[in-house]
């Protein structure tokens, strides 16, 4: 059975942090699924990369075990507010991560 | 467990002036003993064009309303009212706007608080000169800093940690209105002034720098009361029929923030990561082990500059042959505004130019491809934005697309249709299209080398200390 972020998280949530970076939340629904989940391989810079075109190189990813939570942070790929903005405040980048398969 | 003694007690009235101060909330923190009111009034969340521009995001009314509650307390209580990141951005015109107001409701309340005005705004010619002096770094993503990208921003800011607010305090001030600081330093200013450990204040700045946001349901009330130790701090609602938990409050070192155990501050890095999170009744939280670890002083800059203009049109589309094919409709409309556009207006009055159609109900908030299979949308509504080098040229690029965007078929051989327009007449024109163009660091050996420090009083004359 195929498990998504979006089934083991109780709240996902990306914000900016800065002009510059964007930062998602995962707030795991429990100590038992963030001990399972929270290295999954699937969970990588290069998934970044590949959802919001930010270099792997530069995503961060912080584990905060006390909350059960995955932070990642990554810098924006097009400027706030800019010519083509559509999300001025990142606030829906979260949603693409939701389906992501962690199997 | 030890016991936090003589404490400072700070209320942080709100999340940020004018977002709703509330005047029981006040009281019942006044009651509890606090020493002063700390808040921000603004941050760089809602984009660069309020530093660009000087202007506030909040309206007058909203701001003078919390200041009328806070002053009129302060008129009885005596407690300093510390506010930072003035006017939404923190430019010298957003503090000059904030303190006309501050002025005109000491001059209603009839008292003379002693007004501290900090000024952080740097201008281009002082800029360049730091960075020739090697003074100013790149923070990631952005590369060394060049003159062109200085000479792009309408507006440039640095970042202010606790020490110039302390000076401020040092000479007596009542009411201190500062521009961009720090959200934290606004907050752990008055501690750090009055003795309390720099690393509980730090780190008590950055709970309560949202007000009521670190409590369990950030949906009641409005503030926060911090109680700052020598040894820790102490966190709760100020509203009541609220509560802080160890979760609620560690959880807002996440908030809007890169790194979830490391702060990078003016001075020095907040390191959170053997902070201990302790319930010490139903509505308080009490937080020790949080350090400040001293770094050589550096201040943040903001830089926002102007662009191109936009001019908008809004259709909502019901037409079923559109919703049925709507990434075909797009594209050949896309298609066919532009090339009426560059079969209309000459190329030498053109120049570069950009229109995009945003499909809202379809795809326009992700801006991806939709999957195929897709069950078409009930509606849409298809936002036109034409970018060009002034407003007029938007404005002349809509109307030219006008008669396509209203009318475009989706199938050929039938009667062409009329789409939803909200609007007359059907464009809006926008103005300019804003940027952060700095993600950069001065640093300095003296935390007050860069900003200036006025004071006013309730007649408005000013005069520069010291």
């Amino acid at each position: 059975m195929s498990v998504k972020v979006g089934d083991v998280c109780r709240h996902v949530r990306s914000k900016q942090a800065g002009p510059f970076w964007v930062t998602i939340d995962l707030f795991f629904d429990g100590a038992e699924n963030y001990e399972k989940y929270h290295k999954h391989p699937a969970l990588s810079p290069a998934l970044i990369e590949k959802l919001y075109g930010a270099p792997a190189d530069q995503v961060g990813f912080y584990h905060v075990d006390d909350l059960a939570v995955v932070k990642i942070s990554y810098p924006r790929a097009s400027v706030q507010g800019g010519m083509v903005e559509r999300d001025l405040h990142s606030g829906q980048q979260y949603v693409r991560l939701l389906d992501v398969e962690l199997t | 467990m030890p016991v936090l003694t003589d404490t400072v007690n700070i209320i942080v009235p709100c999340g940020s002036l004018g977002a709703g101060v509330r005047e029981s909330e006040v009281a019942w923190g006044l009651a509890q003993g606090a020493h002063a009111f700390a808040t921000d009034a603004g941050s760089t969340d809602s984009g660069a064009a309020y530093l660009a521009q000087g202007v506030s995001k909040n309206n007058r009314a909203s701001v003078k309303r919390d200041l009328q509650i806070l002053m009129r307390a302060q008129a009885s209580a005596g407690i300093p009212i510390i506010i930072g990141t003035a006017g939404q951005a923190g430019g010298d015109m957003n503090v000059d706007w904030t303190s006309d107001i501050v002025i005109e409701v000491a001059e209603e309340l009839e008292y003379s608080p002693r007004i501290a005005l900090l000024y952080s705004e740097l201008d281009r010619a002082q800029v360049k000169a730091l960075n020739a002096r090697g003074r100013i770094a790149p923070l990631a993503p952005k590369g060394p800093l060049d003159d062109s990208t200085v000479d792009k921003c309408d507006h440039i800011v640095a970042a202010m940690g606790v020490e110039p607010f302390i000076e401020a305090l040092q000479h007596g001030a009542d009411i201190i209105i500062a521009g961009r600081s720090t959200d934290t330093a606004v907050l752990a200013c008055y501690p750090i002034w009055r003795g309390a450990s720099w690393g509980a204040a730090w780190h008590a700045g950055k709970v309560g720098e949202c007000g009521v946001q670190c409590a369990a349901d950030p949906s009641r009330g409005s503030g926060v009361l911090l109680r700052v130790g020598a040894d820790g701090f102490r966190v709760e609602p100020l509203s009541q029929d609220n509560r802080c938990t160890p979760h609620s409050v560690s959880a807002h070192m996440l908030y809007e923030n890169k790194d979830p155990f490391r702060l990078v501050e003016p001075g020095g890095v907040l390191d959170v990561t053997n902070a201990r999170y302790i319930q010490v009744d139903e509505r308080t939280v009490e937080v020790t082990g949080s350090v400040w670890e001293q770094a050589p002083y550096t201040l943040k800059l903001e830089g926002a500059g102007a662009g191109p203009y936009q001019t908008l049109m809004l259709v909502g589309i019901q037409d079923p042959d559109v919703l049925n094919d709507v990434d075909g409709f797009h594209d050949r409309l896309l298609y066919a505004l532009n090339r009426r556009v560059q079969r209309s207006i000459p190329a030498d009055q053109l120049g570069e130019y950009h229109i995009s159609l945003r499909l809202y109900g379809w795809n326009a908030v992700s801006g991806d491809t939709v999957p195929a299979g897709t069950p078409p949308p009930r509606e849409i509504g298809v936002l036109f934005v034409a970018t060009a080098a002034t407003q007029e040229l938007a404005d002349d690029i809509a109307r030219c697309c006008n008669p396509y965007f209203f009318h475009f078929p989706s199938v050929p051989d039938k009667e062409l249709p009329s789409y939803g327009f909200p609007f007359s007449p059907a464009q809006v024109s926008r103005g300019q299209v804003y940027e952060f163009l700095l993600n950069h660091v001065v640093s300095t050996e003296d935390p007050l080398e860069l900003i200036r420090i006025e004071w006013a009083d309730a007649r408005g004359d000013r005069r520069r200390v010291g």
